[in-house]
């Protein structure tokens, strides 16, 4: 933004100010996330620089973190737990990730498909009724799923962490799969009946392929939330139930170490992998539809 | 559907090739097409409504509900109906309680012993004492022989607290969560002074989403108008400083908070190497209601300047360029014409951040320390540890009814359909 010739001294200083005082917002959102990646790095044992990491030595640098991650303990030292937890977490996020994702986006795709239907009979209400794992509080969520599956025998169990975490990551599929479906042009589906498609073949011969990106989306979103998901495992989650978050979160409250450093700047590479997925297939459905992108 | 045969006369009905009258042919297709679309949806809901709306809704039930009380001891409060509460109970209210503990299994003693307690602290090792000692009475008449076997079965405030759960549906856990009571005649008193705690955390709930809310406009209503006046190429570089963090796991960006700003941290280390504080003054930010507030700021930003920022992306800068034409100054225009146009997008910031920061439950507790707790993690402390699960329903009731008004509102503002995700 350069200024025109005529500003004042006053307005000068006024809108360098301003941006710095910008400059400094946009360091405290991402200044957090970048101190992360070096220091997971360090050849310490403290989650702060050292004089050697300062200098640029060699020697303050290290992948020992991601051994220990990894549940190779040679290079362990004494003061940290070496165990193999942190792949039973990855694992078990890993699963029950995909599998509450593959159950979101068949029925948020469902769902989506009938509510952009002509004829939704209470659409508005059942369109807020899906959406509303979103709006509600997770700890309330978690409170109510805790006290209510345990009459189910779901709590400690896969199946009720995997459920639960279905219906949180629902609402992100029914979002992205209706607003792909805004731009669908229902002739082509009437053009395919009239040449004799069958409802099923009409929707993974024709339909499908148009909504992918948004499906795909969907079930990034779906897939990111259950992954990151703490709370709701807090709370359902029994000993065998160590996912990802879990061990962080008890990283956190017993031991930190830099391993966890490792772990987060794992989680940092794969929601950096996963948003640029996002955008770009936005822009491709946008490019496929014939919005022109903003 | 069919193809249709116009007849001539307006009088006649219109029919379908078939002989049916066109009305009753396309009602019958609009009522397949609602049930065709009902179908796809019924799966997808029902899903819904066992995974979460029941469970949530259970909480309500959950709340309010005396039953079990009632169950496990029948007959006392059967006679508690007929007591006039001025002077100890009769005897055959006594003889009551004593049937009740002598026949009760002793699962039934603990459950119902831990509500007692709710209603009148020393319940529980009363009914526990008791149920031994019952067991060397053989007959009555038992008003004697229990209070000899303990005197707190002589003092009117255990009677009197049955009357808080004589019916079987109870208000008394709101009453407990904003810190108040029934006495022994129903009416609402508040707690004694050393229980009264969680107004505290109310007050420090709203406080808190407020704090965080006027620091998010503060903070992000320069960055979302720098986003929006930017050329695209630079706004496009500036988007992933603000979605970086929003796509980030939460637990990632609480950890990386703990290294900038505990007492080793990356921010008093340069503040001492800078000399702008001296070694032992290092700052405290990290578990405290500071740390509370700058991490949730943190988070929660993102929430504030996509919406403003969306707003804003819609006002035309003609606006502003008229009203300098028309001889006012730069700021000036800025606050008559500017601001508020974008103040549906503050609106809307505004609320989407409080809804958000008053359900927080992770942030206060990792960084939180003593006195950054909020409600959220009272309701994490009754359900799992205390497990007075009464009160911790009642508390996230209020919270959700307190969460689903600002919705209201925010749908009247803003439209929940128009809800941006990044």
């Amino acid at each position: 933004m350069a200024l025109p010739e005529y500003t004042s001294t006053g307005q000068r200083v006024w809108h360098y100010t301003y941006l710095s005082f910008c400059a400094f917002v946009m360091f405290f959102l991402v200044a957090p996330l970048i101190v992360v990646i070096p220091l997971s790095f360090t050849s310490g044992a403290f989650l702060s620089f050292t004089p050697e990491m300062l200098a640029l030595d060699p020697e303050g640098f290290s992948i020992r973190w991601y051994k220990i991650l990894l549940g190779d303990c040679s290079d362990a030292v004494v003061t940290t737990v070496c165990t193999d937890k942190w792949v039973t977490g990855f694992r078990n996020s890993f699963l029950v990730a995909i599998a509450s994702t593959l159950l979101s986006v068949t029925l948020g795709t469902l769902a989506a498909l009938g509510l952009s239907r002509e004829h939704m009979p209470f659409r508005k209400v059942i369109m807020a009724g899906l959406i509303s794992p979103m709006i509600v509080p997770l700890i309330i969520t978690a409170a109510g799923m805790f006290l209510f599956y345990a009459k189910l025998n779901l709590v400690a169990t896969f199946t009720g962490l995997i459920f639960a975490h279905t219906a949180l990551g629902l609402p992100f599929v029914v979002i992205t799969v209706t607003s792909t479906l805004v731009g669908f042009d229902h002739s082509l589906t009437r053009a395919a009946e009239s040449l004799g498609s069958t409802p099923a073949n009409n929707f993974f011969k024709i339909q499908l392929p148009l909504i992918a990106p948004g499906v795909i989306s969907g079930s990034l979103f779906a897939f990111i939330t259950s992954f990151d998901e703490i709370v709701v495992v807090l709370f359902l989650g029994g000993a065998d139930q160590l996912t990802l978050p879990r061990q962080m979160w008890s990283g956190i409250r017993q031991e930190i170490s830099p391993t966890i450093l490792a772990a987060a700047t794992i989680l940092v590479i794969l929601s950096v992998v996963l948003l640029t997925t996002v955008e770009l297939l936005r822009r491709r459905s946008e490019r496929l539809r014939g919005i022109s992108p903003a | 559907m069919a193809d249709i045969a116009l007849s001539g006369g307006s009088t006649e009905q219109l029919v379908t090739s078939d002989g049916r009258p066109l009305k009753a042919s396309l009602q019958r297709s609009l009522r397949q097409s609602k049930l065709k679309a009902a179908g796809l949806v019924a799966i997808p809901l029902l899903f819904l409504v066992v995974f979460f709306v029941i469970p949530v809704v259970d909480l309500l039930v959950n709340s309010v509900d005396d039953r079990k009380v009632n169950e496990y001891f029948p007959r006392v409060f059967a006679e508690f109906q007929l007591w006039d509460k001025k002077e100890l109970p009769p005897e055959s209210m006594y003889e009551a309680m004593f049937l009740d503990i002598k026949n009760a299994e002793g699962l039934a003693i603990g459950k119902g012993s831990t509500r007692m307690n709710y209603a009148q602290s020393g319940w529980k090792s009363l009914m526990k004492k008791s149920r031994r000692k019952f067991k060397k009475i053989e007959s009555g008449p038992y008003k004697e022989a229990m209070i000899q076997s303990d005197k707190r079965w002589g003092q009117m405030k255990y009677w009197q607290s049955l009357g808080q759960m004589s019916d079987r549906y109870t208000a008394a856990y709101y009453w407990n969560a904003v810190d108040r009571k029934y006495d022994a005649n129903k009416s609402v008193i508040m707690q004694p002074e050393n229980r009264q705690v969680y107004v505290t955390f109310w007050k420090r709930t709203l406080l808190v989403s407020l704090l965080v809310t006027v620091f998010c406009v503060l903070l992000g209503y320069p960055a979302a108008y720098l986003l929006a006046t930017l050329p695209l190429r630079y706004s496009n570089l500036l988007m992933i400083c603000v979605l970086m963090p929003f796509w980030t796991s939460l637990l990632v960006r609480i950890v990386a908070w703990m290294i900038m700003l505990q007492q080793q941290g990356v921010v008093n280390e340069s503040l001492v190497g800078l000399g702008i504080i001296a070694d032992e003054n290092r700052l405290a930010m990290m578990y405290n209601f500071t740390g509370t507030i700058i991490v949730m700021t943190q988070v929660l930003l993102p929430f504030m300047i996509l919406p403003i920022y969306s707003v804003m992306k819609g006002i035309s800068p003609v606006y502003m360029r008229a009203a300098q034409n028309l001889g006012a100054t730069p700021t000036w225009a800025f606050i008559k014409v500017y601001m508020p146009q974008s103040l549906p997008g503050i609106g809307a910031g505004v609320i989407l951040v409080f809804i958000v920061a008053i359900g927080y439950y992770i942030t206060p507790e990792l960084v939180g320390g003593k006195d950054g707790q909020l409600i959220g993690n009272q309701i994490a402390y009754h359900l799992k540890s205390s497990l007075n699960w009464g009160l911790a329903s009642a508390m996230g009731v209020i919270l959700l009814v307190a969460i689903l008004f600002l919705y209201w509102v925010y749908d009247k503002i803003v439209g929940i359909d128009n809800m941006q995700m990044g």
